[in-house]
């Protein structure tokens, strides 16, 4: 059942596509083969569902250890965002600098400037007990507005003609593309951190006590597991790869600081970590299927005319079946006869499963 | 006293939408459930809000249109988080992702149309007087209703049976369910007028505020009405206060914006988050006013055999 519930709920949502593409007036056969098949048929569409996949898994691992241990960081965007922003301080106002040594300065920097980013809510969360859903959420719009006023201000390129835009990184200051013309090197960061993702879960200490402080608080009180020394490791992780997963961004595909660096894959992510149960296996397939997601919103609004919002909507809707679906992992449903239980014909009661 | 008429009208309507989506949100809270959709229900309100208006011209269409959209977002949550027990906090995210997706989509036809504006009420003699007249007498019919709907549910809460059952339900809902009442259904209700009022805020949003349809217009007004139920510690009287504060602050980046001053308008436009994280710091710090206010059962599902 728990490999079966995401099979279900990603069923599930293309059955409704269906009926979302018959609402907005589109043949939906020739719609749903045009978002979920045609982005596979050709090699330069499957790289760039690689280029798209890499940044959406990389945050998704790092917010799953937070969701683990019932700790919820929802500001990913803005701590990809502030990765970004640190990354490009050398190749934005030293560009003269650009030795091998250049790009892990870069990658460290971006790590450092979403961790950092992280720590707010963290440490307003440990040390005032302030909500962390609600300050790491503002905190996305303070990142935006800030990147936006740097790349419109003090960071634009003198040269560029006015656009909003740093100068282009080049050089060493480019991540090397490893296969064919767009999968950069940051596709195996992600391998990486899947692997060490499912290390620390399964064969450490610190992965247990993430998982009973997530599954049982006061079981993990009595073992002396400390909630707040949890809450701040689990949101730096998460923060230094959103951090990382910006500044690979801006370092690769876009090659530039702009006012707008992702397209909401810090919000994406959430649902790829919940999609993926949590687990890095998981988590690797589902980023995928959801940069098929933004493949095919920008298919069906070349190919069809609707608005690519359509994205959002699906992957809203993914998140909500997956959630009900989970519940038949843990209940049975039920059908009671009326007179025993008032209310419970048709509800979920609790079952043996 | 002229001078001060603009700047309190614009502060009262900036804090209108904000009181309507908080009071909603508040009750929802006050029965134990965390509803984080209200962004998403808010712009599915603005949009459907203004695409009634604008289709049948008259602006009551467009308010319950609004709520109704409000209510059917509400449902969806209502359905997944009650029936289905599944996480609320998730399936907020969901929702608010889900309702921005969905509000740009039905929006893609309205982007540029001009909207329906709702006219202020005029009370001969009375709106008239300087200053107290149009701050007090002259306002848009919504406002009144937010401001009724504050008093009507710090009463219902505090005052009445019903409102003392929708407490006890998100305090204890083990014990509220062994005394015979039914959680998931007054925890459905509650959802649902929380979308509601959500709903309301958003048409407010497309109808008077700003009388146009722009997607994400809801510009994260849906969360920081969350924060300001917290800032409240759930209690209503305490909201219409933290949503004048929050409409001085958008007034206060408005009125430096238009003046010039030297700061750059994306500090301007921070302004309303940054306070949302300062003053949930400072709330934060009294415990024993959350303490004693907070729903003991908040964001707790509740399987009812157990």
């Amino acid at each position: 059942m728990a490999v079966l519930s995401p099979v279900i709920a990603i069923a599930l949502t293309v059955f409704t596509g269906f009926f979302i593409f018959l609402a907005v007036g589109v043949d939906p056969f020739e719609a749903l083969y045009v978002y979920f098949v045609e982005p596979l048929t050709q090699w330069w569409t499957v790289q760039e569902l690689l280029v798209k996949a890499v940044p959406i898994i990389l945050i998704a691992i790092g917010l799953s250890l937070c969701y683990r241990s019932n700790t919820w960081n929802i500001g990913a965007e803005g701590q990809l965002v502030a990765g970004a922003i640190a990354g490009s301080v050398f190749p934005v106002l030293v560009p003269e600098w650009n030795g091998p040594l250049v790009l892990p300065v870069m990658l460290l920097m971006g790590i450092a400037g979403g961790m950092l980013y992280a720590a707010i809510p963290a440490l307003l969360k440990t040390r005032f007990g302030t909500n962390e859903i609600l300050t790491s959420l503002m905190l996305v719009y303070v990142a935006q507005l800030f990147v936006d006023w740097l790349a419109r201000g003090p960071w634009r390129n003198p040269e560029g003609h006015n656009f909003p835009d740093s100068r282009p990184f080049d050089g060493w200051q480019v991540l090397p593309v490893i296969v064919g013309d767009d999968v950069r090197i940051n596709a195996i960061f992600v391998l990486i951190a899947v692997v060490v993702a499912w290390f620390v879960l399964k064969r450490t200490l610190t992965g247990f006590q993430i998982s009973v402080l997530g599954q049982a608080p006061r079981a993990a009180a009595f073992a002396g597991f400390s909630q707040k020394r949890m809450v701040l490791l689990t949101f730096l992780i998460s923060g230094g790869l959103a951090g990382l997963a910006g500044i690979c961004e801006v370092a690769g595909p876009i090659g530039m600081l702009r006012t707008t660096v992702s397209p909401g894959y810090g919000f994406t992510a959430i649902i790829v970590a919940f999609l993926g149960r949590l687990n890095p296996v998981g988590i690797l397939f589902a980023g995928l299927l959801l940069a098929l997601s933004y493949m095919g919103g920008e298919g069906v609004q070349i190919a069809l005319n609707i608005s690519d919002q359509i994205t959002r909507v699906f992957q809203g809707l993914l998140l909500f079946f997956v959630l009900t679906c989970d519940t038949f992992i843990f209940y049975r449903l039920r059908f009671v006869p009326a007179r025993s239980a008032p209310r419970a014909a048709g509800e979920v009661s609790h079952g043996s499963a | 006293m002229e001078a001060l008429e603009g700047p309190l009208l614009t502060i009262i309507t900036a804090s209108t939408p904000l009181l309507l989506a908080a009071l909603g949100e508040l009750v929802a809270e006050r029965s134990g459930v965390l509803n984080l959709g209200i962004e998403g229900m808010m712009a599915v309100g603005a949009v459907c809000g203004f695409a009634a208006g604008y289709v049948t011209g008259e602006p009551i269409a467009g308010v319950l249109a609004a709520i109704a959209a409000g209510m059917a977002m509400a449902a969806i949550f209502a359905v997944v988080t009650l029936v289905f027990v599944a996480n609320q906090v998730a399936s907020g995210l969901a929702l608010t992702l889900f309702g921005l997706g969905l509000s740009a989509l039905i929006g893609d036809a309205f982007v540029g149309v001009p909207g329906l504006g709702v006219t202020n009420i005029h009370i001969p003699v009375l709106s008239d007087i300087p200053l107290v007249g149009p701050v007090i007498f002259g306002l848009d019919p919504l406002t009144y209703l937010a401001i009724a709907l504050a008093i009507g549910v710090s009463w219902l809460l505090f005052r009445t049976r019903a409102g003392l059952t929708l407490r006890a339900v998100g305090d204890n809902h083990v014990s509220a369910h062994a005394l015979g009442y039914g959680v998931v259904r007054v925890r459905f209700i509650a959802v649902l007028f929380g979308g509601a009022c959500a709903g309301l805020a958003g048409g407010y949003l497309s109808l008077v505020y700003t009388p146009q349809w722009t997607p994400n217009m809801t510009a994260g007004r849906g969360w920081i009405a969350l924060a300001l139920v917290v800032f409240a510690a759930w209690l209503p009287a305490r909201l219409v206060i933290g949503a004048l504060l929050f409409g001085a602050v958008s007034y206060l980046a408005l009125y430096l914006q238009g003046r010039g001053v030297g700061i750059a308008s994306q500090f301007l436009s921070m302004l309303p988050y940054l306070t949302t994280i300062i003053v949930l710091v400072l709330i934060s710090r009294n415990q024993t006013l959350l303490r004693v206010n907070t729903p003991a059962c908040l964001g707790q599902p509740f399987v009812p055999d157990r």
